[in-house]
């Protein structure tokens, strides 16, 4: 039965706070976009096949168009040459957006502790999850999906994200 | 066959210092004398090297025993025919001047002498396009010289716009303002990549078009430069093979295998029967493994979704063998100096057959979809065709360069691990277009499945690590109740595995191509030097060659079938 607003408005009235709708229609419609550079890119071939198929989580739609996407996995190593282009790829994305970093790689150099390879993916833009293993399996990354999900439920739109953030190129 | 071709090529070069060294003649020759002598063995039939599998360089810097030059130039060849292996030496008294130039020789060695020039500085004269290849343009020093310093990175703030050298491209296939002025028309320049889904991991394709047609094409490769050739001089030799798993990641377990294959044929170490029969099974069920990706990967790219269900469930399927034989499903890290890693575990062989017949159910229904379907015909029958001579030329080998029509295989050719005991045959195409490379690594599959039958019947009993205690850890056991045991155990961990000094050159027959890896050993249990020989860097050195005048869309199933990957690529 509807009560106060809605009981006034009659059928087809539902009332409810602007954050929680948008969050619910967010979280269940993520559209990545797969920044895949090495060997965690497989592993994510693997997470979008029928097996574990990302589609049940509703992230099956990929989108290799920055401004299309919302949620912005880096499935693999990200060396100096390819810096700039995953933070021209992060910038053109438009808000709000996530930033999931697949495997030891992207969230650390992983072994690759050298003069090429960027240690860490968070020197160059906002990171929110971190996945880890070299590959991580594909459990790992539907995990890190499901932590995506459970933040983008305490956003609100009254607040900015990520807007102190300073990497080596801002 | 070697010391005859050792006497030949002695007789034919009677000023050059000639040497036999582990199945490959090494030649070497002063920089004045070098064209005259790569011509030589290419063009005279009875050394006929057809083949520049690699060029590399050697810092002698910090070497012990001291050298003529710091720096020092090799080019490998091989005859695609009798697998004859030579290693063509080239002292470089100053890199600033540098040593001729063989791009007139080989389209491969356009690529390769960038290479070389971009890691040790070296000069090559008379290159048309000596620039960066793996390091990014913006990049100071040469990061494989033996004093830069392995943590120095530097950043990299701009994409190079590589605007001249697509200027020079067009320039030099003939096509300038004036050309474009009569068809009333401009030209388009299309970047695609370095992240773009079709081009399997980071590949820059910048491409100049006339409406859809292809007028030049340059590549950019080197995004995925990982350094794997630096930290492999600060790892022990058994510490590097976890790095060889993220050459390849599709065939993962066919690098660690060429790897240790490499380093014991130095090291004089026979592994055991049982250990060979188990490389070679797992050799064939990685190559599945590799071209089941690319096929599945080529079809999806050209439209067809169904094959790449039908293609990559059968992988997925196999993982489960993969992680209880190895405890990975990607990165499987098997093999070990003298052996591998452990035995196959109770019943592997009704797990594998299985695997084998769902493989071939996968692979059957994908081709009732593929073989005689139009779209597919129409879409790579006849484009990106490349014929034997000009994938000779740029260093194709493996399923690429027997689709052209060339039977070369280092299974057949120089054949290891008993590989001459298997009847199998070796697939080759009519007229080096798509077609041809996806109808090869459908055919190589079900050779494959009938080698690892064969295998399978004969794999003796027996232990899988070499007792040799100068390469092998001793059993657990022993470390812990004796003291040479332990020891030797302490020894093997904090030395590593100890190889006597020299150079020396080794391939294998990955899924790929030729794998090949170039050491340096200084006597010590670090390598001095590890460069690898990846079959696809010299496929996409070749790329241009094959797409200027097709269409745009060919490009993307071009790329598919020459299975492009990364970490291979630039390592």
């Amino acid at each position: 039965m509807a009560l106060g607003i809605e009981a006034r408005l009659g059928e087809g009235f539902l009332t409810t706070k602007l954050d929680a709708v948008l969050n619910w229609g967010r979280e269940n419609s993520l559209w990545p976009y797969v920044f895949g550079t090495a060997c965690c890119a497989i592993e994510f071939m693997s997470t979008a096949a029928s097996q574990f198929d990302i589609a049940r989580f509703g992230a099956e739609v990929l989108r290799y168009s920055p401004r299309q996407a919302d949620l912005l996995m880096v499935c693999g190593t990200i060396s100096y040459k390819q810096a700039p282009i995953l933070k021209r790829i992060y910038d053109q994305m438009s808000e709000p957006k996530w930033v999931v970093s697949v495997g030891a790689c992207a969230s650390t150099g992983g072994m690759y502790d050298n003069y090429c390879t960027v240690q860490g993916i968070d020197t160059v833009i906002p990171v929110d999850v971190y996945v880890a293993g070299c590959p991580p399996r594909p459990e790992a990354i539907l995990d890190a999906l499901l932590k995506i999900q459970d933040k983008v439920r305490g956003e609100s739109v009254l607040n900015d994200r990520q807007k102190d953030f300073k990497g080596i190129f801002d | 066959m070697t010391t005859t071709a050792l006497q030949n090529i002695q007789t034919a070069f009677p000023d050059a210092d000639c040497r036999e060294n582990m199945g490959s003649v090494v030649l070497t020759v002063q920089p004045d004398v070098l064209e005259a002598s790569l011509a030589k063995l290419k063009n005279d039939p009875q050394f006929g090297c057809s083949l520049l599998l690699d060029v590399t360089g050697i810092d002698f810097l910090t070497y012990p025993t001291p050298q003529p030059t710091r720096f020092v130039v090799v080019y490998i060849l091989r005859n695609p025919e009798n697998g004859l292996q030579v290693q063509v030496r080239v002292p470089v008294a100053d890199p600033e001047k540098g040593i001729p130039s063989a791009t007139k020789l080989w389209g491969s060695a356009i690529w390769g002498e960038r290479e070389t020039y971009d890691q040790y500085g070296i000069h090559f004269q008379g290159h048309h396009d000596l620039r960066r290849i793996l390091n990014h343009w913006q990049f100071v020093g040469h990061p494989l010289r033996k004093d830069y310093d392995i943590y120095q990175g530097q950043i990299c703030y701009e994409t190079d716009p590589l605007e001249n050298e697509i200027k020079a491209r067009l320039k030099y296939n003939g096509i300038d303002d004036t050309s474009m002025a009569e068809l009333h028309t401009e030209i388009m320049y299309l970047n695609m990549g370095p992240a773009h889904p079709a081009t399997h991991g980071a590949i820059r394709i910048l491409t100049a078009l006339d409406g859809e047609t292809i007028l030049a094409n340059v590549n950019e490769i080197g995004y995925l430069h990982r350094g794997f050739e630096k930290t492999a001089e600060h790892r022990t030799y058994n510490q590097v093979v976890p790095l060889t798993d993220r050459l390849n990641y599709c065939s993962a377990l066919m690098n660690n295998i060429a790897y240790v294959k490499a380093v014991e044929s130095w090291l004089g170490v026979e592994i055991t029967e049982r250990a060979k029969f188990m490389r070679v099974i797992l050799s064939e069920f990685f190559r599945i493994q590799d071209h089941l990706v690319c096929l599945a990967a080529n079809l999806l790219d050209i439209g067809g979704l169904t094959n790449y269900w039908y293609l990559y469930n059968q992988k997925e399927a196999s993982y489960d063998f993969i992680s209880r034989l190895t405890g990975g499903r990607l990165t499987t890290s098997f093999t070990r100096i003298g052996g591998m890693y452990r035995d196959f575990y109770e019943g592997w062989q009704a797990d594998m057959e299985q695997q084998l017949c769902d493989i071939e159910m996968g692979v059957a229904d994908s081709l009732k979809l593929v073989q005689k379907n139009r779209i597919v015909h129409d879409r790579t029958q006849g484009v990106c065709v490349f014929p034997a001579e000009k994938a000779l030329s740029y260093g194709f080998t493996g399923p690429c360069l027997r689709a052209s029509g060339v039977p070369f295989d280092l299974r057949k050719i120089r054949p290891y691990y008993n590989y001459d005991a298997f009847d199998f045959s070796i697939p080759v195409g009519s007229q080096g277009d798509v077609y041809d490379r996806i109808m090869v690594r459908f055919e190589e599959i079900y050779q494959s499945a009938s080698i690892i039958r064969q295998a399978m019947k004969m794999v003796p009993e027996g232990p899988v690590f070499v007792s040799n205690v100068r390469v092998a850890l001793p059993p657990k056991q022993e470390v812990y109740s004796n003291i040479e045991a332990l020891a030797g155990h302490f020894k093997l961990i904090f030395e590593g595995v100890r190889t006597p000094p020299g150079e020396w050159y080794d391939g294998y027959e990955a899924a790929n191509g030729e794998l090949g890896f170039y050491f340096v050993s200084d006597g010590s249990g670090t390598p001095y030097k590890c460069k690898v020989r990846p079959p696809c860097f010299y496929m996409m050195g070749g790329f241009h060659k094959m797409i200027e005048g097709s269409m745009i869309a060919d490009v993307i199933a071009n790329l598919g079938s020459l299975n492009i990957i990364g970490g291979e690529l630039d390592r």
